[in-house]
């Protein structure tokens, strides 16, 4: 029955958004909010999507501290890959490597490989089990990643341990 | 009196992700191989987006413009790295070798 | 002010065109759409700015996730054709 309350949650989450982008609350439009959330909905269930992963990542306070610590890396590696293109040497030394993803979820590695991409100078090439190959812009990124700051802290925010 | 203050944030970052948005798009023509021109990319779909969004909330305010481009940027930064994860993936799966500098030592 | 930002996301687009055009793969040339459309949202919401018409965000939203799926899509028909056609594809 828990299959009926998500559907529920999901309906209600849906029609807030519809209530917050539309602006107009005339009842023909929030007639045709319910009726399209319900549509959703029942699309929703008829793909077998319900289930815990319709909620979106709860607002722990760790995750926005991670947020802002990613947020920091990323405009940091930012202005050196735009050093690099803009230098007339290219400066670059591309390589590929793998790392060992701490994470014991699946949330947890989908959120670390994601991150890795989202910081331009790596990209997370491919995912099995817990081993990510990582293609790297410059050998720095590539030894900045290899210590392991960014896949502890979302070890941490994940909140499974040991993170090793 | 804080409209001009707003007004100069919202342009200095306009302007700053026009940078990098330009310099993105300059690395995507200039690096040799596909892999590297992925950074490029990123460098346009995180910073280069975001400062610009960033300048356009502060032109929006407190309202439903700003909630709008709040949404936009949230599914940009979401779906970005998946595009790129996507692409890097495919090529990776159809035998396409990566430029690897072995000049220097590991 | 906004002009000027749309002039450089029309220049920004105009590269990542030229891009697309040289390949030389056609990853390349998916990553240059995907980047088009990244830019195409940004150029959409800032006309919107300039015309004062915030509908223009509406479609710049939709837009984000059309570009998203475009290019998941294209990869997937392109791998599955590579896998139908098998090793002469190469």
């Amino acid at each position: 029955m828990s299959r009926l309350k998500h559907a529920i949650n999901l309906g209600l989450f849906l029609f807030a958004i519809w209530v917050l982008l539309s602006g107009h609350y005339t009842p023909l439009l929030l007639v045709l909010g319910v009726l399209s959330t319900l549509l959703v909905v029942f699309l929703a269930a008829r793909a077998d999507l319900i289930d815990r992963e319709i909620y979106p990542i709860l607002l722990k306070a760790s995750v926005l501290f991670y947020w802002f610590w990613l947020g920091r890396e990323i405009i940091k590696s930012n202005i050196n890959v735009a050093r690099l293109i803009l230098d007339p040497a290219m400066p670059i030394s591309p390589n590929v490597f793998t790392v060992r993803a701490f994470q014991k979820t699946e949330l947890g590695r989908v959120t670390y490989a994601n991150s890795i991409t989202l910081v331009p100078g790596t990209v997370a090439m491919d995912v099995e089990e817990d081993v990510i190959t990582v293609h790297a812009l410059t050998m720095a990124a590539a030894k900045d990643l290899k210590r392991g700051d960014m896949n502890r802290r979302v070890c941490h925010v994940e909140g499974v341990f040991p993170c090793s | 009196m804080m409209q001009p203050l707003l007004d100069v944030l919202s342009w200095i970052c306009l302007l700053g992700g026009a940078i990098f948005l330009l310099i993105g798009a300059i690395g995507v023509l200039r690096f040799p191989d596909f892999y590297t021109r992925l950074h490029a990319v990123s460098v346009c779909d995180t910073l280069g987006a975001g400062l610009v969004l960033v300048g356009l909330i502060f032109q929006g305010g407190l309202s439903l413009v700003t909630v709008k481009l709040l949404l936009i940027f949230y599914f940009m930064i979401f779906t970005g790295p998946t595009a790129v994860h996507a692409l890097a993936q495919a090529a990776l799966q159809s035998k396409l070798k990566p430029l690897v500098d072995d000049h220097e030592p590991r | 002010m906004f002009i000027a930002v749309s002039a450089v996301l029309l220049v920004a687009i105009a590269l990542g065109l030229v891009r697309a055009f040289r390949g030389p793969t056609l990853y390349d040339r998916v990553m240059a759409a995907n980047m088009i459309g990244t830019l195409t949202v940004l150029m959409v919401a800032v006309l919107g700015f300039m015309a004062e018409r915030p509908e223009f965000l509406d479609i710049a939203l939709v837009y984000v996730l059309i570009s998203f799926v475009s290019t998941i899509a294209v990869l997937r028909v392109y791998a599955s054709r590579v896998s139908m056609q098998g090793s002469d594809r190469k």
